[in-house]
């Protein structure tokens, strides 16, 4: 297992270089010159000159690559010009209510996505199962921007049961019951789409597991339903249900740059369609690198997962 | 019936989506045409005007324009966008994945590669950084979620051509002296545009949700102009005093994104015909039971295990399929039955009847009873079954390697056996399991108990499944073609130990098998199975040495003998009949060289004593054969 986990590793390298390629190719599309951008159309030429030869832009593109890699590797992303501050200690600060968000929205959609497929499998064409079906077909369409305003609606402004916005009470917060409040509905309504397509691919994995030979076996033996459903099948429907919620741990972070901003979360995801808004390239260009290295760093523990679940990965 | 009203079900649900989708794209389409207020004048006069308003009919937004025009203007935008953002997508993403499959090699590698690249990325990021660069706005959106989803339809494409670009026709294409293009273009394209299309429809509906999204951010379309997603952007700075303005757009997103994927489901659906026979229903716990008559009284007598005028249908859609049709046997304590016939003569399907195993749907019990003791399995509650099974009956299944769970130890899988039958602790099961794999000759079971199923091979994995069928020291044994798929030396050693095992504990074994040699080796008894139904059935010795129905003199001289190279084996002419269209009278008359008449009508019983045949015309007369 150790073996294997370092070859995940290694193999993560190349995937980590390509994103940095990719991302700095697109950031070199920008029509223009970002010097004058970032100072403005009314930049003295001379100004323009200085700021380009100080960010390296005056040379040519593949050097620049190396310069930014090589201080991407020290831990310099670069400063922000529009928050005047290093962009990786903005992207830390913000990253830790991202995690928290979209860590609970996965580990809802994990839970309630397979709890639904499976039962909804277990009772194939049954209320249950129509109930269930009924429920995916509307949580994935639902965007999920347009459902946390209508939780909004219903939950703080109507029922008045949980707050508005924000991850913490401006007064007298900042606890964990406090967060947990905060966090209800962003969660929820992250995590509904993915949930969706969670429970919809589980009822498909389990339907297909239990015709196999060996579920007939374990019901020859006397295994309980309960356990033939929950036990056997559901631990060979697991193999076919982990790269589904690797995907989905895509998805919820992609999501939350919408909830983000519908529930005035402080994360990433905001941060970067603020500095969007103001162009700040910089602090796009390390947040978009940043989340996705997190993204590439969540897979490999998907695939060790998955190798400690499934004796027959070669690792 | 209830499959007639499944699929009125999901067809149901895809025309609904049709439909309601229909009525957008109309609306959508006729926007230009209909009396609506001009969708960018403001009026702040009359501003928020509640939906059902004089003259507005859903009312206003926060600079008094007419909720209903911006509405459907913003249909057209939306729907325009995703389309044209799928048609982009599409068209480039199958030209890179049909050039990288059909040329294959370093190019299909590289670009690949590439496409496993864009793939890393939590995909709203990468169309964030593509906004980012290109700068907001409803076009630099559309490039954005274009880009974003072409490496889903090159990977797609590219599978499929693959698999085209080394069919026969397209060698005989090449063969022919066509250049590339001309291939790629009239024989791989033609075959990979469904795959697009299907594709298409199951994405358009994301991509209307993601452009939305970027303009909800404000990174999309700009004001004045609006799609559904600025709409929806700008109507969040009032959505708690006029909710109205965000309701009406977020509604119209939602009933579109769901008309297309409920008609995507249903076109895909339609398209697979797996999903279309119904063939993916899981089976439940226990095999339906409807009987039409009450069970036949039971005629007693000393067999442990007695099926009795036991029926078994497949119902599938409007075609039912007699698998088992009537069937009686009795097997007594110590005793060894072997039941014998083709594949698909039921005679699988008449040892799963016993304890319910027969897969259900489609499988259905109509009639008969098996009675274990004094006790009839035919109806018996689940409760009852799953109590008998394992403890009292045991299986033996074909193939070990399908039949073992493959991500259990096979000490755990042996130990749960024991643990669901008797309170014991996980260590005195696994103690027990060793002695088991022990008792089934496994060499070193203290280190195989470990394993997995997959590590261990055929013939220890049989052992395994052997072993787990007398963890409970059950009295019936059936035995399901236990040594089909091993090789004969191997099927020599099991079937060896079966024999000992029925010695030394008395255990009445039911043995399935087609193959007349492992009869004789193992069987007193042996019943002959054709279409359903019992044909033939008698002491070994007497039936090998003197078949009486023409069928089982047909299938002894299938049976190659060593050393007699002389005789000349004959196969059967003809094919089984199908069990949803049995002729009257024998079902083996199309195939039998001494069929008459009275062969083909009316119900011909099996008759005798000691010795039963099904036929008119019998090879030997039974008397003689006693």
């Amino acid at each position: 297992m150790g073996g294997y986990i370092l070859k995940r590793l290694l193999s993560a390298i190349p995937v980590l270089l390509g994103i940095t390629v990719i991302v700095f190719l697109i950031m070199a599309m920008i029509p223009g010159d970002p010097a004058t951008a970032i100072l403005g159309s009314y930049a003295t030429p001379e100004n323009v000159d200085r700021l380009n030869r100080h960010l390296g832009l005056d040379r040519p593109l593949w050097q620049q690559y190396f310069i930014w890699i090589g201080n991407l590797l020290q831990g310099d992303f670069g400063r922000s010009f529009a928050l005047n501050r290093p962009v990786l200690d903005e992207i830390l600060d913000r990253f830790g209510a991202t995690l928290v968000l979209a860590g609970t929205a996965f580990m809802l959609c994990a839970i309630f996505g397979i709890v639904a497929g499976v039962v909804s499998a277990a009772r194939q064409y049954g209320f249950a199962d129509k109930a269930i079906t009924a429920a995916v077909i509307l949580g994935i369409s639902v965007p999920s921007f347009f459902l946390g305003m209508m939780m909004i609606l219903l939950f703080a402004v109507k029922l008045r049961w949980l707050p508005v916005s924000g991850m913490y009470s401006m007064f007298g917060g900042g606890d964990l019951p406090d967060l947990i409040r905060h966090l209800a509905m962003p969660a929820i309504a992250l995590s509904l789409v993915a949930t969706g397509v969670v429970a919809r691919l589980s009822r498909a994995a389990m339907l297909e597991v239990l015709r196999q030979d060996f579920i007939r076996t374990a019901r020859a033996k006397g295994v309980p339903e309960r356990r033939v459903i929950w036990g056997h099948a559901l631990r060979a429907a697991m193999v076919s249900i982990i790269p589904v919620l690797g995907l989905q741990a895509g998805f919820v972070l992609s999501g939350a740059v919408y909830i983000e901003i519908v529930f005035q979360w402080p994360g990433i995801g905001r941060m970067l369609v603020d500095a969007i808004l103001k162009r700040d390239i910089l602090l796009v260009q390390g947040g978009v690198v940043f989340v996705a290295a997190c993204y590439v760093g969540f897979n490999i523990v998907v695939d060790v997962v998955q190798a400690w679940l499934d004796p027959r990965i070669k690792t | 019936m209830s499959l007639f009203l499944r699929l009125l079900f999901r067809n149901r649900l895809a025309g609904f989506g049709a439909v309601v989708l229909a009525i957008i794209v109309v609306l959508a389409l006729i926007t230009p045409l209909l009396p609506l207020h001009p969708p960018n004048v403001t009026n702040t006069a009359n501003r928020f005007l509640r939906p059902l308003s004089e003259g507005h009919l859903l009312g206003t937004d926060h600079l008094g324009r007419d909720l209903l025009s911006r509405l459907l203007h913003g249909t057209r935008l939306s729907l325009a966008v995703g389309f044209a953002a799928a048609v982009i997508a599409a068209v480039t993403g199958a030209a890179i994945g049909i050039i990288a499959g059909y040329a294959g090699g370093r190019t299909d590698n590289v670009t690949m590669r590439g496409v496993d690249m864009l793939m890393a990325f939590p995909y709203i990021l990468l169309a964030l950084a593509i906004v980012a660069a290109l700068g907001p706005g409803l076009m630099n959106a559309l490039i954005a979620v274009a880009v974003v989803n072409i490496p889903f339809f090159a990977r797609n494409i590219r599978g499929v051509t693959v698999s085209i670009a080394h069919k026969e026709f397209v060698d005989a294409a090449r063969l022919s002296g066509l250049g590339h293009t001309r291939i790629i273009l009239t024989e791989v394209l033609p075959n990979v545009v469904p795959v697009i299309v299907i594709a298409m429809s199951t994405t358009v509906g994301w991509m209307i949700l993601e452009t939305a999204g970027l303009s909800f951010l404000g990174l999309g379309s700009q004001p004045p102009q609006a799609d559904l997603g600025s709409m929806l952007g700008e109507a969040r700075g009032a959505l708690i005093t006029a909710p109205h303005t965000s309701v009406v757009p977020g509604v119209m997103i939602l009933l579109i994104v769901m008309s297309i994927n409920l008609l995507g489901d249903g076109v895909r659906d339609a398209l697979d015909p797996r999903l279309r026979s119904g063939a993916l229903s899981r089976p439940m716990a226990a095999t339906l039971v409807d009987r039409d008559a009450p069970p036949p009284p039971d005629a007693g007598g000393e067999g442990l295990l007695r099926i009795d005028d036991l029926r078994t249908d497949f119902r599938l859609g409007k075609r039912t399929a007699r698998a088992v049709g009537g069937v009686t046997l009795a097997i007594r304590p110590g005793e060894c039955l072997g039941l014998i016939g083709e594949s698909g003569s039921g005679k699988s399907v008449t040892a799963l009847s016993v304890m319910g195993l027969v897969a259900s749907p489609p499988g259905v019990i109509t009639g008969g009873a098996v009675r274990l003791g004094d006790e009839d399995l035919i109806g018996a509650p689940y409760r009852r079954l799953r109590a008998l099974r394992g403890d009292r009956v045991a299986y033996i299944f074909q193939d070990p390697l399908a039949t073992l769970h493959p991500l259990y130890r096979i000490g755990d899988q042996l130990a749960e056996a024991i643990r669901v039958h008797h309170p014991v602790s996980r260590a005195e099961a696994w103690t027990r399991a060793e002695k088991l794999l022990a008792d089934v000759q496994i060499p070193n079971p203290k280190g195989r108990i470990t394993a997995y199923p997959h590590e261990l091979s055929g013939g220890m994995r049989q052992r395994v499944g052997i072993a787990m069928a007398l963890a409970n020291d059950p009295d019936v044994l059936i035995a399901d073609e236990p040594t089909t798929a091993l090789d004969v030396t191997v099927q020599a050693q099991i079937l060896k130990l079966l024999d000992d095992l029925r010695r030394d504990r008395g255990l009445a074994i039911l043995f399935i098998t087609h193959d007349f040699g492992v009869v004789a080796q193992l069987c007193d008894r042996v019943a002959v199975m054709y279409a359903g139904r019992i044909v033939e059935e008698g002491p070994t010795p007497e039936v090998l040495k003197a078949p009486a129905h023409p069928y089982t003199a047909r299938l002894i001289a299938c049976v190659p003998e060593l050393g007699t190279g002389r005789r000349r084996l004959e196969a059967i002419p003809g094919l089984p009949p199908n069990v949803d269209d049995l002729p009257p009278g024998c079902a083996f008359a199309p195939r039998c060289a001494k069929a008459q008449a009275d062969c083909r009508q009316g119900e011909i019983p099996l008759a005798g004593g000691t010795r039963r045949v099904r036929c008119l015309y019998p090879e030997v007369t039974l008397e003689a054969a006693q």
